[in-house]
């Protein structure tokens, strides 16, 4: 079976794809773009025939577009967040779990201890400290999400450094930088496209709640989280400004977990057939 | 048992000072301090405000300074809430983030189990289809968003609950503060319950039990619970934190005077001394409450050994 095949995959990949369609193609679509103010239309509710089929936020600004910039900041601070904790898990798993022995020991070790700690003050620290710059949040947010990855890239070293074609090459005299690229990469990918899927709503996560607070992308760039804000200090009167938003954002969040879901019962069902 | 844990105590110190130094690195390495303001200061009293403080030192006799007065237990003087010390921040602040999040951990964790092995004993029944889904809905939305809804809908719409923190409104005011900061930990919690409960279901001890005669609730209660809440367990560690970072946002959303909020303000008015004081304070708990945890692992466990 393909991984079409798999409801769950075809259903939350569909939906994310249209969100980023949506997101890509309508804010060139609208009349309105997302910084120009107009305070003859504050917190307008959303109509489809006014032109702002979200509404209006409290400056007059289009909330449709503004939306649509938000999920634009919001899948691509995640992407290439989730990309850097990737290369940073997969680096330190696969080490960790090739080598083995106490390098390991000592390896994992301190991802437990680093697991335990509230990280989130410290890229609040960090982001305060240093001036509010897009590369550090994508950094700061890959440095807290890459020890899952790590994990679970070293048990699935360790299980494949066992197995008979390892074992196979190793005796018929391949070098072991070779045994890794040739022979233990190409079985990680699988697992690797699931956990970056997984780590993708968590590093939206991270982004959104920064933004929330105040500490993440600055006006009047917006992402999902700043809009939340936003909508928060206008709930009692326009709870559209707040309620769209946020189900947009979970939306996502879940289609990401679904679509994780879907692929690792794929990837599991291709490895036990 | 005793040497274990007296092992993994001084195994922390090293972690604790990692913390400690990074923590202080991040802080002192910052532009701006907390006395920058719109209008500059005279030389003199700048001089004179940061010899008091013994910012004119070295940073490394800061350090050790610090360091010092960290062994005993004084985490220095906060530079904006003038005559205040951040132990005595700490000391009033704390006990509502601790009421808060103890409540909410205790609501998760009987919530998620409960939950959690409802959905294993209707393994693949709509009841099972139900509570996953569920769980998987709050997974995904974080702590900042159903705050607000919450609050929109039971506050603002329905008038049945406060908003924010008031004192007139007695217990009814931690509702929503604890329900929000549980919910995410509900819904994991149960996802895990599940799987591991549906494990232990299956094991030759529990077909035993049932062939023995026991009912459902007593084969659950007497044998299935204690091995299935061990992922639970595992799971405390990142749980904890978890609430941690949560209680950031409940503080700020509810107005509730607690550490998070504290800490939130310190780090954008560079109160370093109390920024620097709670990341140490919670690191420490939190090394405190993994050490309870793995003991506690150990206890529900036999087959753990203590080495």
């Amino acid at each position: 079976m393909s991984v079409l095949g798999y409801s769950t995959v075809r259903i939350s990949g569909g939906i994310l794809v249209a969100i980023a369609i949506i997101a890509l193609v309508g804010p060139w679509m609208s009349p309105h773009d997302y910084a120009s103010t107009d305070f003859d239309n504050l917190l307008l509710p959303p109509t489809l025939s006014g032109g702002h089929p979200f509404g209006s936020d409290s400056l007059g600004r289009d909330l449709f577009v503004r939306t649509m910039m938000g999920v634009r900041v919001t899948l691509l601070v995640a992407i290439v967040a989730s990309i850097v904790s990737l290369v940073i898990g997969v680096a330190y798993g696969a080490v960790a779990g090739f080598v083995g022995g106490r390098t390991d020991a000592a390896m994992m070790r301190m991802v437990d201890t680093l697991y335990a700690l509230p990280f989130i003050f410290f890229v609040i620290l960090l982001l305060v400290a240093f001036e509010r710059n897009f590369l550090l949040i994508f950094v700061a947010i890959g440095a807290v999400n890459w020890l899952d990855m790590a994990r679970i890239v070293r048990g699935q070293t360790l299980s494949l450094r066992e197995r008979e074609f390892v074992e196979a090459a190793r005796l018929t005299g391949v070098s072991t930088p070779r045994i890794i690229v040739r022979h233990i990469a190409p079985n990680l990918i699988g697992i690797v496209i699931v956990y970056l899927t997984l780590t993708i709503p968590q590093a939206i996560l991270v982004e959104s709640f920064l933004s929330y607070l105040g500490l993440g992308v600055q006006e009047p760039q917006t992402s999902l989280g700043a809009l939340v804000n936003d909508g928060v200090n206008h709930m009692e009167g326009a709870s559209w400004a707040l309620l769209i938003p946020a189900g947009l954002l979970a939306v996502i969040l879940m289609s990401f977990n679904f679509l994780g879901d879907g692929l690792r019962d794929f990837f599991d069902s291709r490895h036990t057939s | 048992m005793l040497r274990y844990t007296l092992l993994r105590i001084l195994g922390a110190i090293p972690t604790l000072l990692l913390v400690i130094a990074i923590a202080f690195m991040m802080v002192h390495a910052a532009p701006g301090g907390p006395f920058d303001d719109d209008r500059a200061l005279p030389p003199a009293i700048e001089e004179n405000i940061k010899r008091y403080y013994h910012l004119d030192e070295p940073l490394p006799k800061q350090f050790l300074r610090y360091l010092s007065g960290l062994v005993r237990g004084d985490l220095g003087p906060s530079y904006v809430h003038v005559d205040y010390t951040v132990n005595e921040l700490i000391a009033d602040a704390f006990p509502r983030s601790l009421k808060i999040g103890a409540l909410a951990m205790a609501l998760a964790l009987l919530a998620g189990l409960g939950a959690g092995t409802l959905a294993a004993l209707r393994h693949d029944s709509w009841l099972d289809r139900v509570v996953m889904a569920i769980s998987m809905t709050g997974i995904s939305i974080p702590v900042f968003v159903f705050a607000p809804i919450l609050v929109l809908l039971f506050a603002v719409k329905l008038n049945w609950l406060p908003a924010g923190w008031t004192s007139s409104s007695g217990v009814s005011r931690y509702l929503l503060p604890v329900v929000t900061l549980a919910l995410p930990q509900i819904a994991y919690i149960a996802r895990l319950t599940r799987a591991s409960m549906i494990d232990v279901l299956q094991r030759d001890f529990i077909r035993t039990a049932r062939a023995q005669g026991l009912g459902t609730m007593n084969v659950v209660w007497l044998h299935a619970l204690k091995p299935a809440m061990l992922p639970v367990l595992s799971y405390m560690g990142p749980a904890i934190a978890a609430i941690l970072t949560g209680s950031i946002v409940v503080e700020q959303i509810f107005g509730i005077g607690g550490l998070g909020h504290f800490f939130v303000n310190g780090a954008l008015n560079r109160d370093y001394t109390v920024v620097l004081g709670i990341v140490v304070f919670y690191a420490a708990l939190i090394v405190f409450l993994n050490l309870v945890v793995d003991i506690l692992y150990g206890a529900i466990d036999p087959r753990v050994r203590y080495r």
